[in-house]
């Protein structure tokens, strides 16, 4: 298997312009479920540029910091999901400003 | 400029669609989709950079295990046509206008920062067995950090949605 020589900084901005997606993602929308899946968008941008870091410098560094990334959001997911299900029992829609107040 | 450049430039044009279309859509479903296929040419571009490995574990995690972990909270709340119109009033193209502008000028500042200082990927793969001798080796402390990380997400997943769990049961019986 041959790799080929991109510019890293065509990878750079390509997850830069995704992490810009789903940031306008979660800054636009109000629904709670499309506002998880901008930040998973943001966190594949992310693990993105730590892959095209490690192709780089030719290390392992970067894949294994895109395996720490992806627990991380498989955890983030995990409860983030548990309280759109609260959420929906409680206030029958998605509406993220339903929940802006704290109590109980 | 060889085959492998022009799948690059591609596939980077599928993934920038696709997660465009993602953020755009009123139909849940249909907005996971979009995000499979984000996630699928993401798992492209890995591959052609040299790491075979990340691309697996990016199709098979993340457009597999997590976008169905999505898909099925969307199926269980029964989203229908109903929850997609109220997006759509939600949904007003005069929102996009303050965001966006922000989020441009961040991203052209990016852009002009990185293009100013030009330097080439190396080019040569990084197979799965380096990958598993340096997580194993120096980084044995994180993987143990994710591990304690992945068991507190699911005792706080199981928290959140028994609860959840109990009320539906009361609901039905």
């Amino acid at each position: 298997m041959t790799a080929v020589a991109v510019p890293i900084e065509h990878v750079l901005i390509l997850a830069g312009a995704l992490f810009a997606v789903g940031l306008a993602g979660v800054l636009v929308r109000r629904n709670i479920i499309f506002l998880l899946m901008s930040l998973e968008i943001m966190m594949n941008a992310c693990g993105l540029a730590f892959v095209a870091a490690g192709a780089r410098w030719a290390e392992a560094d970067g894949q294994i910091m895109f395996m720490l990334v992806l627990s991380l959001a498989a955890a983030e997911v995990a409860v983030g999901l548990g309280l759109v299900l609260q959420l929906a029992r409680r206030f029958d829609h998605l509406d993220i400003d339903a929940a802006s107040e704290l109590s109980g | 400029m060889s085959l492998e450049i022009v799948l690059f430039y591609l596939a980077a044009a599928v993934a920038l669609a696709a997660t465009g279309l993602t953020v755009t859509r009123t139909n849940a479903s249909h907005a996971l989709i979009y995000l499979i296929i984000s996630l699928l040419a993401v798992a492209v571009i890995f591959y052609l950079l040299g790491a075979p490995f990340a691309a697996a574990l990016e199709v098979v995690i993340y457009a597999g295990a997590i976008m169905v972990f999505f898909l099925f909270v969307v199926m269980m709340l029964n989203l229908g046509r109903d929850a997609a119109a109220q997006e759509r009033r939600w949904l007003l193209p005069r929102m996009w206008i303050g965001p966006g502008v922000l989020t441009g000028v961040l991203l052209l500042e990016m852009i002009y920062l990185i293009a100013g200082s030009p330097a080439m990927s190396s080019g040569t793969p990084v197979s799965p067995k380096a990958v598993g001798i340096e997580l194993f080796g120096p980084y044995l402390l994180a993987v143990e950090l994710a591990a304690i990380l992945l068991l507190a997400a699911l005792v706080g997943a199981l928290h959140l949605g028994r609860r959840y769990m109990r009320a539906r049961r009361e609901e039905i019986a």
